[in-house]
């Protein structure tokens, strides 16, 4: 063993494909299951949230105009990235959720292959949620669905790696953008990500990671007029009530907390949640 | 918008000439014609359709058949058509009902060439036109110094009227000025020593040119040849008048009386046989040209079954009880 | 007679009989099979818009009647969701039918409770009823291959709330999707017409439908308020404005209940310069026009190309001349009453504000009836996005026109509301027309026709417009736990 004293890692917010810290300067300790000081991450603030949000919007119209095989591409490649740093995500996960290592890699290798299912899903979801409908007279009538928008995502807090992938893949892979909230209290493996999805082909904007206090950072999420919808998996039920009753003011999409298996099938639950039906007629005729 | 003129009068030609940019050359006639605003099928039977659903009751009724009967250009164009035959039409025509001498009389006989003369001395003094159908009705497949001898023979034996069908193929092919050029030898063979000129009705066959895009194509190159009246159809195809079709045509006459303030007539002709019918059709006159239409002057149904239902309708309204085919006339 | 153009072709009254429907002086409530006075004896009347006549006296629901409605379509629901999906459907087509068959009587109903056009409820309303019960009749025993899964439950109690521009229809929407998945209905329909869901508990009863799988509640907002709030509803569908909407939002926070919320809307109704000009004046017209612009998803905004807006604009003028404005019962009126006093003084208010701000008003020569609630059909040029009329919901027979002067900034505008339920696109270049419809935050495209509906069209949208599809299989999800 060399006595080489390590370089520490600072780690910073992934906002509109840049590193910035809190606007608000402020950090909190974030410790590991035993308590033991692991990194200072940034707190951030109602600020933040709406850099993140206008990073999102910006981004929304080339993700969602991108075609569904460049998206699974690019969510693939987000994969690819991550197996390579299977090691540091291992480490990390095992210290935030208090994991043995062999535990902890299952995680990862499991997130990376979340990564690859919902990749493939990125030109499939159009057809099982379209239709062709037979209208009684002339006219072409199909409905496909076209992403909601920018959506808020409160990841899991109990599953730092493995749910947080589970929240954010499903919601980009059909064209949504997504301003994440990690988990308050092991934060360090979505700060992480930021670091791989910034290398991955993926527009800036489209994934955009905040950590700190939930309730504080989702508070102007859930009423911010230009966010569309809300995934309140990591709020607790008074949170996510009064969050839902925020977000009613501009009529967001709200899916709701409750309890998940974030090693099983995640069936297409989530991926089906951020989408709008379009409905296009048109006359046939000569 | 410019003062109306009717586009049998001196002033149209005038109103014509201000267009004359527009038919210069095969070209230019091509690129203002498919320059014409596209017709939605769907949308334009939609429309058609609605109007169709108007509920014409009573006085409104009463009027309606009247006009109508007025309107009708009373036809037998048949191989078999003989003196008798079109005495017989013509003394319908000016009476049509033998038990009601109120009902008015049609607007005209429309009959073959060599039937004219017939017609015309047996209708007299009555007022109603003759008109025949003339450049080798139906077809058209004759050469043009053929059908202009045709066309000027007619007018000769005294056709108030001339029918003629344009070339088809022509129009089918892309020759646009050829059939515009041929409208305008015929319109100009339609003229009389005195000065004065037989009406000239221009025959789409809308059947054989299939697309709406067509018919208002086809409808503004024959207004701008100097029609007076534009018609559907022959009745001798599988598909004859139709709403859309006639709703279509006079929406090119609003628009070509908008763009130059020449009138110009429509007759949808062939398959229109109910009072129901026809009253669908001057609802559509009614709703999209208005009251100044609603004359035969400017709007014809080619028919002769349609006379005889109106007639029974018309004893339904005066007698309040049902009528008979027993109770009109067969010709 | 002499016919010279100088006469004109009036058409005589032809009025529809009322003697095909036969309103009773009051109605109760319908509970579990029963028609009963509410608890505490309150009652309201429902008026004709057309003419102010008195039609009948409905029962106003309580929260003890909400919550006696709640229990009987709580309890009828463990038979109703037991039932073979089979044996469901014939229940449905049962109702079909019966509709199909007393749709002149229906049509009439609606056309004097709401004041539409006759001609309107008998070719538009009642086939799309009809034609809804019979589609989602199919599905009931078909929900195992919908795509959600090989057995997908009911969730429990459907609470229904629904407005007064389409009555009968809406209540369609509602109770068929409902009733073919195994749900139990209790519905509310609008204060300002209660009486075809009233008829339609008798159609109910005619079909045999077992007792308590659908109930009628007639009242205010309040009683909508109540039911939506009942523990015992597991879902909650509105169709209504999107202040409601919002709402009822707040008021399920926090629950298990499944919400669908089919909201307001400001539709841009886009016309460019290749347009088939005589279809589009018509798609304008069915646009705003139709059901006296009482309609949620109306082109209330036409955005017009530059370069064509002043030919468009004479075309729709000549056309709104012909419009026949006046009795409903009439066959030939194509505008009707507006639907109340109430929504009258609404449409007042923003028409006088659109005239206060600057823009221009315009109506055709019409003359309207004396007695009851009637506005002209109007159209505002000289309108810009900052106008109140380009961004409120009218809800009546008021058009905004725009123009535009590229593709680019005809998306920009029409996309520039917080609704975003439906579009329209007038153009013959197909590519232009399904570049514009993906770009369009709407949840219904129309292109080259506006103002089409039918039972396997998902029907929804986007943004403040609310959320879930209504129509087609996408209308199942909403009333299956999935």
């Amino acid at each position: 063993m060399s006595d080489r004293l390590s370089v520490f890692k600072t780690y910073k917010l992934y906002v509109g494909g840049k590193f910035p810290r809190s606007e608000s300067g402020r950090v909190y300790e974030v410790t590991d299951s035993k308590g033991n000081w692991l990194a200072n991450a940034p707190l951030s603030s109602r600020k933040d949230a709406r850099d993140a949000v206008v990073a999102a919007r910006k981004a929304f119209g080339g993700w969602s105009g991108a075609t569904a095989y460049n998206r699974g591409q690019i969510l693939y490649r987000v994969a690819e990235m991550l197996e390579g740093r299977r090691e540091q995500f291992t480490a990390e996960v095992a210290a935030a959720e208090g994991l043995s290592k062999p535990k902890a890699a299952a995680q990862v290798e499991a997130a990376v292959d979340r990564w690859v299912w919902y990749a493939g899903w990125s030109d499939k979801a159009a057809q099982i949620a379209g239709s062709a409908n037979p209208v009684a007279g002339p006219y072409f009538n199909l409905s496909s669905p076209e992403p909601t928008g920018v959506v808020a995502v409160l990841a899991p807090q109990d599953s730092s790696f493995l749910g947080l992938v589970s929240v954010i893949a499903p919601a980009v892979v059909t064209g949504n953008t997504v301003v994440v909230t990690a988990s308050e209290n092991s934060p360090l493996p979505a700060l992480s990500l930021g670091e791989v999805l910034a290398t991955s082909d993926l527009p800036g904007g489209v994934v955009n990671v905040l950590s700190g206090r939930t309730a504080e950072i989702a508070a102007p999420l859930a009423a911010h007029q230009d966010v569309n919808a809300i995934d309140l998996t990591g709020a607790d039920a008074e949170l996510a009530k009064d969050l839902e009753v925020a977000a009613a003011d501009n009529l967001k999409r709200v899916l709701r907390p409750g309890p998940v298996d974030w090693t099983a099938d995640p069936g297409t639950g989530r991926l089906l949640s951020f989408l709008e039906t379009k409905t296009v007629w048109h006359p046939m005729g000569v | 918008m410019p003062i109306t003129v009717p586009a049998y009068g001196k002033e149209a030609a005038g109103r014509l000439a201000s267009m004359a940019d527009v038919t210069a050359d095969d070209g230019a006639l091509r690129r203002f014609l498919h320059g014409l605003p596209g017709v939605d099928a769907v949308g334009l039977e939609a429309r058609a359709a609605t109007l169709g659903t108007r509920s014409i009751k009573t006085t409104a009724k009463a009027y309606a058949i009247d006009l109508a009967v007025s309107m009708i250009d009373l036809t037998t164009l048949e191989g078999a058509d003989t003196p008798g035959k079109v005495r017989a039409l013509c003394a319908k025509g000016i009476n049509p009902d033998p038990t009601d001498r109120t009902a008015p009389k049609v607007a005209a006989i429309c009959v073959y060439p060599d039937m004219v003369a017939t017609a015309k001395e047996a209708l007299g003094d009555s007022g109603i036109h003759v008109a025949s159908v003339a450049t080798a009705f139906p077809a058209g497949r004759v050469a043009l110094p053929v059908k202009l001898a045709d066309t000027r023979d007619a007018v000769a034996a005294g056709a108030d009227e001339i029918d003629m069908v344009i070339d088809r193929g022509a129009f089918l092919s892309g020759r646009y000025l050829a059939v515009f050029e041929e409208i305008k030898a015929v319109k100009e063979a339609c003229a009389r020593p005195d000065g004065s000129a037989a009406h000239l009705k221009v025959i789409f066959e809308t059947g054989e040119l299939q697309t709406y895009d067509n018919v208002r194509r086809v409808s503004w190159l024959a207004m701008l040849a100097g029609a007076d009246f534009i018609k559907t159809s022959t009745g001798k195809v599988a598909v004859n008048a139709t709403p859309p079709v006639t709703l279509l045509m006079l929406e090119a006459v609003r628009d070509f009386h908008a763009a130059t303030g020449v009138q110009v007539g429509v007759k949808p002709a062939g398959g229109i046989r109910t009072t129901k019918d026809a009253i669908k059709y001057l609802v559509m006159v009614n709703e999209t040209l208005g009251a100044r239409w609603l004359t035969a002057d400017w709007f014809r149904f080619g028919a002769s079954s349609l006379l005889n239902d109106l007639l029974m309708q018309r004893q339904k309204l005066s007698t309040g009880r049902y009528s008979g085919p027993d109770y009109v006339t067969v010709d | 007679m002499t016919f010279d153009g100088s006469m004109t072709f009036d058409y005589a009254p032809a009025p529809e009989s009322r003697s095909v429907v036969d309103i009773a002086p009051s109605y109760g409530l319908f509970i579990d099979g029963e028609f009963a006075p509410g608890a505490d004896g309150k009652v309201f009347k429902t008026v004709s818009p057309s003419s102010e006549e008195v039609l009948s006296e409905v029962a106003q629901a309580g929260a003890d009647d909400v919550d006696r409605a709640v229990r009987a379509a709580r309890k009828a629901f463990e038979k109703w969701s037991a039932l073979p999906g089979a044996e469901r459907a014939k229940y449905l087509f049962r109702i079909a039918r019966i509709i199909q068959e007393r749709s002149r009587e229906l049509a009439v109903l609606e056309s004097l409770d709401n004041g539409k056009p006759i001609r309107e409820s008998r070719d538009a309303d009642l086939p799309q009823v009809a034609a809804h019960f019979f589609y989602y009749a199919g599905w009931a025993d078909k929900l195992g291959h919908a795509g959600f899964g090989p057995d997908p439950r009911p969730l429990g109690v459907a609470g229904q709330v629904i407005p007064w521009n389409f009555p009968l229809l809406m209540l369609a929407w509602k109770v068929a999707p409902a009733l073919a998945t195994g749900n139990t209905v209790v519905l509310k329909p609008a204060e300002t017409t209660p009486l075809s869901a009233l008829f339609f508990a008798d159609i109910c009863r005619q079909a045999g439908l077992p007792k308590g799988v659908v109930n009628i509640l007639t009242g205010d907002g309040s009683t909508g308020a109540a039911l939506v709030a009942h523990p015992d509803v597991a879902k909650v569908a509105f169709t209504g404005s999107t202040e409601v909407g919002k709402a009822i939002a707040r008021t399920v926070a926090g629950t298990d209940k499944k919400v669908t919320l089919e909201l307001g809307g400001k539709a841009a109704n886009i016309v460019f310069d290749d347009a088939p000009v005589d279809q589009a004046v018509e798609g304008i017209v069915n646009g705003i026009f139709f059901n006296q612009g009482h309609v949620c998803c109306a082109g209330s905004r036409l955005l017009v190309q530059e370069s064509v807006a002043d030919e468009v604009l004479d075309a729709l003028k000549r056309r709104m001349q012909t419009l026949r404005v006046g009795d409903p019962l009439d066959k030939n009126t194509d505008i009707g009453a507006i639907n109340s006093a109430e929504q009258l003084a609404r449409i007042t208010a923003l028409v006088e504000a659109g005239e206060a701000e600057g823009a221009e008003r315009w109506a055709p020569d019409c003359a309207l009836p004396g007695s009851g609630y009637w506005f002209a059909p109007t159209l505002f040029t000289g309108v810009t996005q900052a106008h109140r009329i380009a961004r409120e919901e009218i809800f009546g027979p008021v058009l905004s026109v725009l123009t535009f002067r590229t593709p680019e900034e005809a998306v920009a505008k029409a996309n520039n509301t917080p609704y975003g339920l439906s579009a329209g696109i007038w153009t013959e270049k197909g590519s232009r027309m399904l570049w514009m419809a993906s770009k369009l935050r709407a949840g219904v495209i129309w292109s080259n026709t506006f103002n089409k509906f039918d039972p396997t069209s998902p029907f929804g949208g986007y943004k403040e417009s609310g959320h879930g599809r209504e129509g087609g299989r996408h209308g199942l999800e909403a009333y299956l736990n999935v």
